[in-house]
């Protein structure tokens, strides 16, 4: 075997730190020496469009411009690591099923025909500005999402509030960590994780609570194994023995909804056994003495009851977690999922910071986003609440800030909208008659079908971006086909909050638009085409950057180029000259103007739903590794679906099912039928469901709307429920276009496109050094 | 067990599967994966394992000593190849000597088709599709020494017993520090051969 020439990649951190430092490309692909010479092949450096791990890989095209397969990439993030999805992704760049033409129709009851974008636009027009001239402004909403890289989630909170000048505007964001970003914002005055992935290779105990991370976030997983092969402990806090939780030193299988009571009983215990950093709480945090005092009502022995786990194993946790000179601790959706999801995050931070494990190397706390721009996607302007620089819609100073920018009246800013569950309400109520969504689809990903598919139903116009016909853009009258992330640039920011750079690696199919394009578009045919003059994503975000100039979210020194040059750059990065930020309050500050952390005092109550004798069991959801949200991506990609084709009900086995014979899981919101998995891996009071599938196999036709009040996540990780023995499993139903077909049998194809075509951008270098 | 090589470690699997979907995009053989993914413990826990082929050292390939062919060639860095396509009649006599269940055939194209170790790939000093893209390192690519380097205390296991037979591979297996045995048991022992007990 030939030597190998490169040097080795070695796992010590300090080579290869998040944020500012040039990435290595030592280790990675020899792409000028290998086989791009031989095919004509090129490498584009890009990232996965999925999670918010934000993999690097690198795009295969072919000598004609196509993607057709992908490259490992020895990124900061993730070494070379790919999870099956991020191996799968490049298959939907040029999938069958894409949309290459406007879809529309004046009434639900047609069916849909291709039309040229200016008749697709023209109509969605016509129809915004009736709604409105009718109902007010605020009676047409715009829905986005955090798969769309930052500039587009710009765009999209300044179209709803200059061009279709409506408070409504929200984002998929909202089903995904705003708990976390609530609970934060509160405690720290900074919406973000507190430290790197690579931090988890310098602690010494690792407290993960309620993230799957096996199947959610794969390519973290050797951030925790690392920890585990340098002597850190691990716990585990979910109701199911997962992958990560196999292994881990201790596994506190809990019961749903029962999170906040669990954490506040482990500070009791630190509290109790002197374990407090008592220094540390007097010099850098607010809050202590009433939090204390709450925690003293929360003894091992009332959580082991409330929350179904040993008294001696809540005393373990709070040793093990408090005694390590190092801990960190990292959440995700099963803590941030309830209706008290903010307090359950608030108590992860009440436990972090009384035991001074807070802004150290090794030493923090961390959110893991589920989407892959689930960080970024909110600090531009998408959520109800924000303005660009994650600036505050109520405060009056930042309303003024951006309507300078803008450069609109401070009267013609909107206020603060409502959320995404509540808008659904509202179209359910005929408040909101018209709605434009982009990157999302809530048909699957909304808790309570039956209520998203009635207030769907009841608008007037309904029009969606996507570049696969969704469950949710098959009820539109308009739909719009956008680009893939592999056709355009723009960037993300990770669960880290280090900002990334995708690449464009092919040219969009004939037909298909950008959605920055369509936005500017749209604006111009609504009159505030002067405030949407942009030719691209990168204009885009030279407005981004001074937008959030001098803010907490502070983009200003984070360009195109260092993003190029370097393997991401953690915001807050104030200046061009700034490396940064990757780990938070290293000087003991936090973003609150004193400086200090602000503990809240949390208070457990039981889930909304309640338990009776009908309904006596949890049902809990999440994901499986081969799927994305709502599915509407990788339910269409052949190796995935070949190895999840279908969701099941995850039951113990003391209910007397056998593997695979039908199992009725019955809610208060109706009822389905799946195959169980029995499995002693769950809770025997726990059910759970994968929730990637549209009904008839919808775990989100189970679950319940419910809202946490602060962040207005729904609960979708608990409801009450039951099983029975049922006798037939419910199919999964087919995709809404099968495979190479186009559905919509009177379509009316007009190619022929009088608009200009989109603008082109930039292709990423091919790295052939 | 050859220089740089594969060593698998079940307990950091996550049952992802990255594994088997690299290996269908790895060129050598695009379009179908030729690792396979074993739920080891299934009903009581989510354990799993990937099996790659093992690259049986001593003795030598079983599946190339069978092959009436001479179509599986083994190289002098130790990779069995798959099969040559040009020698390969389909018979799947290596399918029936394999002890690891590892090489497959294609009834249509009565070709046989095994993970190579991506010789493709590690030719030109790249890792195998696998081990590379593997997001927890429950595969590793490496020397020894240098997975030591990276897990301290690591135990590592290339020899195999199926009854009386033990089997020494070019791939290791990493088994639990305080748990060595030597060598680690390969699948039920031999009792009976055509009727006739061969237990000593």
């Amino acid at each position: 075997m030939t030597a190998d020439p490169r040097p080795v990649v070695p796992l010590d951190p300090s080579l290869a730190p998040p944020g500012t430092r040039a990435f290595r490309d030592a280790g990675g692909i020899p792409a000028d020496r290998w086989r791009a010479d031989q095919d004509g092949e090129t490498l584009v450096p890009t990232h996965c469009c999925f999670c918010g791990v934000q993999c690097g890989m690198y795009l295969r095209v072919d000598r004609g411009g196509k993607v057709f397969g992908v490259e490992p990439r020895n990124h900061d993030i993730n070494r070379m690591r790919l999870c099956p999805k991020g191996i799968n992704a490049y298959q939907q760049v040029n999938h069958p099923d894409r949309l290459t033409a406007p879809l529309m129709r004046r009434s639900r009851d047609e069916v849909f025909r291709e039309v040229s974008w200016d008749e697709a636009l023209d109509f969605t027009v016509s129809e915004i500005k009736r709604i409105q001239q009718a109902h007010g402004n605020d009676a047409f909403g715009l829905l986005g999402g955090a798969s769309l890289f930052s500039e587009k989630t710009y765009l999209v909170g300044k179209f709803a509030r200059v061009a279709l000048k409506s408070r409504h505007v929200d984002y998929n964001g909202r089903l995904c960590m705003v708990s976390a970003a609530g609970a934060n914002k509160l405690a720290f005055g900074i919406d973000r994780a507190g430290n790197p992935f690579s931090d988890c290779l310098l602690t010494d105990c690792l407290l993960i609570a309620g993230s799957n991370v096996g199947e959610c976030f794969p390519v973290m997983t050797q951030y925790v194994w690392g920890a585990r092969d340098r002597g850190a402990s691990l716990i585990v806090v979910d109701p199911r023995e997962t992958a990560i939780a196999r292994t881990a030193d201790i596994h506190v299988a809990l019961k749903p909804g029962t999170d906040s009571a669990f954490f506040t009983s482990v500070l009791n215990v630190v509290v109790e056994e002197g374990l407090t950093d008592e220094a540390y709480l007097a010099a850098h945090a607010t809050g202590w003495e009433e939090v204390r005092a709450k925690a003293a009502e929360y003894p091992p022995s009332r959580a082991a009851e409330i929350c179904g786990v040993p008294a001696e194993q809540i005393v373990q946790v709070a040793r093990t977690f408090a005694r390590a000179p190092k801990a960190m601790a990292w959440h995700a959706r099963g803590i941030e999922h309830h209706s008290q999801g903010v307090e359950n995050c608030l108590a992860v931070i009440n436990l972090c910071a009384a035991t001074g494990h807070i802004g150290k190397p090794g030493a923090g706390y961390g959110t893991i986003t589920g989407q892959g721009n689930g960080q970024g996607g909110r600090e531009h302007g998408q959520k109800a609440d924000l303005l660009p620089g994650g600036r505050s819609i109520m405060n009056e100073e930042h309303r003024r800030q951006i309507c300078e920018i803008w450069g609109i009246e401070e009267s013609e800013l909107p206020p603060a909208g409502t959320s995404m569950m509540e808008m659904v309400w509202q179209m359910q109520r005929r408040e909101i008659r018209g709605l434009i969504g982009i990157c999302n689809n809530p048909f699957v990903s909304l808790p309570n079908y039956r209520v998203v598919k009635e207030g769907y139903d009841a608008t007037e116009f309904h029009a969606q971006f996507d570049f696969f016909l969704s469950e949710t853009a098959a009820n539109a009258h308009v739909v719009l086909p956008v680009t893939t992330w592999a056709e355009d640039e723009g960037v993300m920011a990770n669960a880290e909050a280090r900002v990334v750079k995708h690449n464009k690696a092919q040219d969009a199919p004939p037909g298909v638009r950008t959605d920055t394009w369509v936005m500017c578009e749209l604006a111009r045919r609504l009159g505030a085409g002067d405030k949407f003059a942009f030719a691209d994503s990168r204009a885009v975000f030279d407005e981004l950057r001074i937008a959030s100039a001098g803010t907490v979210n502070d983009y200003y020194g984070i360009t195109y180029e260092r993003l190029e040059e370097t393997g991401g750059i953690a915001w807050p990065c104030p200046s061009t000259d700034h490396p940064g930020t990757p780990r938070l309050f290293e000087d003991g500050r936090t973003y609150h103007p004193d400086g200090k952390i602000h503990l809240q005092v949390v208070e457990w109550h039981p889930p909304m739903d309640p338990y009776d004798d009908e309904h006596p069991m949890s049902l809990t959801t999440g994901r499986t590794v081969a799927h994305f949200l709502s599915g509407n991506q990788t339910r269409r990609l052949g190796a995935l679906v070949e190895q999840t084709p279908r969701p099941w009900a995850e039951v113990h086995p003391s209910h007397g099912f056998r593997n695979g014979e039908p199992v009725r899981v019955i809610t208060r919101r109706g009822s389905e039928v799946f195959p169980a998995l029995v499995t002693e891996a769950i809770r025997p009071d726990t059910v759970f469901i994968p929730y990637h599938w549209p009904v008839p196999t919808a775990a989100n036709a189970l679950t319940i709307d419910a809202l946490d009040p602060r962040s207005k996540i729904p609960e979708y990780k608990v409801c009450a429920c039951r099983i029975e023995h049922a006798e037939k499993i419910d199919e999964v139903p087919a995709p809404p276009v099968a495979p190479g077909q186009v559905a919509y049998p009177e379509a009316q194809v007009s190619r022929t496109d009088p608009l200009p075509p989109t603008a082109p951008q930039g292709r990423g270098t091919s790295e052939r050094s | 067990m050859m220089g740089r090589t594969i060593f698998i470690d079940p307990g950091r699997c996550i049952g992802c599967q990255a594994c088997v979907s690299a290996c269908r995009e790895c060129d050598s053989h695009r379009g179908k994966s030729m690792i396979h993914l074993d739920y080891t413990d299934e009903g009581h826990s989510v354990a799993s394992l990937p099996t790659v082929c093992m690259h049986c050292e001593d003795p030598v390939a079983p599946c190339a000593e069978v092959c009436p062919a001479d179509a599986i060639l083994v190289t002098a860095d130790g990779v069995v190849q798959q099969a040559d396509t040009t020698r390969c009649i389909g018979c799947a006599n290596c399918v029936n000597a394999c002890p690891f269940g590892v090489p497959k055939i294609d009834l249509q194209a009565k070709l046989q088709m095994k993970c190579n170790l991506c010789y493709d790939r590690t030719a030109y000093g790249l890792a195998p599709m696998c081990a590379t893209v593997c997001p927890t390192g429950a595969l590793f690519y490496g020397t020894a020494e240098e997975l030591q380097a990276e897990r301290p205390g690591v135990q590592i296991a290339d020899t195999f017993t199926f009854g009386e037979t033990e089997v020494r591979t070019g791939v290791a297996m990493v088994v639990p520090a305080d748990k060595v045995r030597w060598p680690v048991p390969g699948g039920l022992p031999v009792v009976e051969i055509n009727g006739k007990d061969v237990r000593r």
